[in-house]
């Protein structure tokens, strides 16, 4: 559809949530905007192809998915400080214990495997169901609801469980779903 | 299905509090709004013409690096 200002407005609007995503996905500020920009230039260079009254974020989150998938490809030999680079674009720095619990947080979060960390922060923070994960990541929907738990057994191995390493992993996930009620 | 029910108290809360710190992380940017440099992009692009060929000068700085 042409780009009208309605559309402008509504691409605008998902301009929060796509940072959100893209400092999520790479746990560098600077990287993150720059991934929002090209994403924003692509969906515009593109708007024809979007199909009027579908939803316009699932969009915007697959271009800056697939535009962040080729990124890593290219730069996954360099070395990153995204701690570091994280932190410093948060607006208000938390109290020093909270501080140390992000911190932590932010690093076992860095530790899953990609297809499970998009998968736990599409559905977990962005708030997309099943199967809009599943549309963006290109995947099947029971696939997107497996890498899920998988995800959130191992962060909270990571982070709750002493000896993780102990803790087989198909007991952690039986007892995810268990907690999750299904 | 004993088992499962035994860990689920603990799990549960375990998850609940994954779940919140994930959010946390994620709102906490949502609510720095949208960056002045965005808002500006985006008013000054024409339109796809303009659009694909801001995106190739990207393309063309990444080459060259």
């Amino acid at each position: 559809m042409p780009l009208t200002d309605t559309l402008r407005d509504d691409i605008l609007a998902s301009v929060p949530s796509l940072r959100a995503f893209a400092i999520s996905l790479s746990g560098n500020g600077d990287r993150a905007d720059d991934l929002v920009q090209e994403t924003l230039l692509r969906a515009i260079a593109n708007i024809d192809s979007f199909q009027p009254g579908s939803n316009l974020p699932a969009w915007l989150f697959t271009i800056l998915r697939n535009l962040f998938r080729s990124d890593y490809r290219k730069r996954r030999r360099e070395v990153e400080d995204a701690e570091g680079n994280y932190a410093k674009t948060l607006k208000t720095q938390p109290a020093q214990n909270a501080h140390l619990e992000f911190e932590e947080f932010r690093t076992a979060l860095d530790k899953l495997p990609q297809d499970q960390r998009e998968a736990l922060i599409l559905v977990g923070a962005s708030g997309f169901s099943y199967e809009d994960a599943a549309a963006i990541c290109g995947c099947a929907v029971g696939t997107i609801k497996s890498r899920v738990n998988r995800a959130r057994s191992k962060l909270s191995a990571l982070l709750y469980v002493d000896g993780a390493e102990d803790f087989g992993p198909d007991e952690t996930v039986r007892a995810v779903i268990g907690g999750n009620g299904g | 299905m004993k088992e499962v029910k035994k860990q689920g108290g603990l799990n549960a809360e375990i998850q609940s509090r994954i779940g919140h710190q994930l959010r946390a992380m994620y709102d906490d940017v949502v609510r720095q709004g949208v960056p002045d440099r965005f808002a500006e992009l985006i008013r000054k692009l024409d339109g796809p013409e303009a659009a694909a060929a801001a995106a190739a000068q990207i393309d063309d700085k990444d080459g060259r690096d």
